[in-house]
């Protein structure tokens, strides 16, 4: 399964960019096979529209869930609509991300202002809360 | 006769002096372009005439034509489409209305439908003419709602327009075919620097430029230095006036009470449009 981590810089040890559409780069990770891809953003120069022109790449990727700080509404619309599920909140390293998202430990995002999204199974309460610890 | 009052960094009296202007002149029409935060109709009270919902233009997808192949979404700049699988979406508050969607959809499975971002208030005060608008909250384009505020003016006699702060698109819609734009700053660093962003981006519209400094005599010389290094003129100097303040935050506009500056204002404007 092919994860995107948004990133303040180019390798896996980097810290996680807290924002999502103007992140300098994504590090699309596959699950699997723990290879990885380096992409930097082009869309940290758009005017407007930048969450929805991530999230449009990293669909045509086949990003299947994205792991970042914050993620505005639409943004959050878009990934939704891609069926890309969306793990905020998250500060730490990008391996360390990846690391918690294997082992279930990151909680997926659902906005208050979108009704009745149900989680996929990976959403685990009480534990993680995506706050990643350095290790 | 327009003349536009600009300025880069907000808070620096755009609205004191194109006030200033519009009540020195025997009639005239004073625009607010300002439209996230219009304030001239809070220091002026003007009896609003009328009032017109401002609509854009925003893409609606048919979902019986499209084949979701992503051209739209391609093309536009603004990632106001997104096209995934069998899911295609318009996020209309990034929608810059350019029809450019239309053109590439070979499905003609585009049609554009209006979309409510705003009002404009059309008012008077004695002889002064007020239009203003404001932006819904959460909206992102200022630009049709000041080019509405525009097309209301009549076109002739004295026309002051109160710009947005900044230097962006609002700046450039409310600036772009005026006869003169004053440029109010402030003799501080931060003033200098917005006011140089400003000439640039002023300069670049053919427009000829004058420079007001307000709050004279509290920061450096630097903004001065500036003007006469880019042969700007310095049309006015306000004094950083403990009753100026003072009057402002009673809602009463200085050259009210301190009939001097009425004056002022005055032989200012007879000078811009004697030379323009």
């Amino acid at each position: 399964m092919k994860v995107a981590v948004s990133s303040t810089g180019n390798k896996l040890e980097s810290m996680i960019e807290q924002r999502f559409g103007r992140s300098p780069y994504f590090i699309i990770i596959d699950t699997d096979t723990m290879e990885s891809e380096i992409v930097s953003n082009i869309g940290t120069g758009y005017a407007h529209g930048a969450g929805v022109g991530a999230s449009q790449f990293l669909a045509s990727k086949g990003v299947k869930a994205v792991i970042t700080g914050n993620l505005g509404p639409n943004a959050y619309g878009a990934l939704r609509a891609a069926k890309i599920n969306a793990y905020t909140n998250f500060s730490g390293t990008v391996i360390d991300a990846i690391e918690k998202f294997k082992n279930n430990e990151l909680k997926e995002f659902s906005s208050p202002t979108v009704p009745s999204h149900t989680g996929t199974g990976n959403t685990v309460s009480g534990r993680g809360q995506g706050r990643g610890r350095m290790r | 006769m327009k003349i536009a009052v600009a300025s880069g960094k907000g808070g620096t009296g755009k609205t004191s002096v194109a006030v200033g202007l519009a009540l020195a002149a025997e009639k005239s029409q004073l625009l607010d372009c300002d439209v996230e935060e219009p304030n001239i109709h809070i220091l002026l009270k003007p009896n609003i005439l009328e009032t017109e919902k401002v609509e854009v233009q925003v893409p609606r997808i048919d979902d019986l034509k499209c084949n979701y192949c992503g051209d739209c979404a391609k093309f536009c700049q603004f990632n106001a489409l997104f096209v995934v699988g069998d899911t295609a979406m318009v996020f209309p508050n990034l929608c810059h209305s350019c029809e450019g969607c239309i053109e590439v959809c070979k499905q003609n499975a585009i049609v554009y439908e209006p979309r409510c971002i705003g009002e404009i208030f059309i008012g008077k005060k004695d002889e002064i003419d007020v239009i203003y608008g404001l932006l819904d909250i959460g909206e992102a384009l200022a630009v049709p709602i000041i080019s509405a505020i525009k097309k209301k003016s009549i076109g002739e006699g004295i026309i002051i327009l109160d710009a947005p702060p900044g230097t962006a698109c609002p700046l450039a819609e409310t600036v772009k075919d005026v006869d003169y734009c004053i440029l109010v700053t402030e003799p501080t660093p931060f003033g200098l620097h917005d006011l140089e962003i400003a000439v640039e981006v002023v300069n670049q519209l053919g427009v000829p430029i004058g420079v007001i400094v307000n709050f004279a005599g509290v920061g450096n010389d630097e903004v001065y230095k500036y003007c006469k290094e880019k042969n700007l003129p310095i049309l006015m100097e306000i004094p950083f006036d403990r009753k100026i303040a003072e009057l402002y935050s009673n809602g009463i506009h200085f050259s009210l009470e301190m009939l001097e500056w009425k004056k002022n204002f005055s032989r200012l404007l007879k000078k811009i449009c004697e030379v323009y």
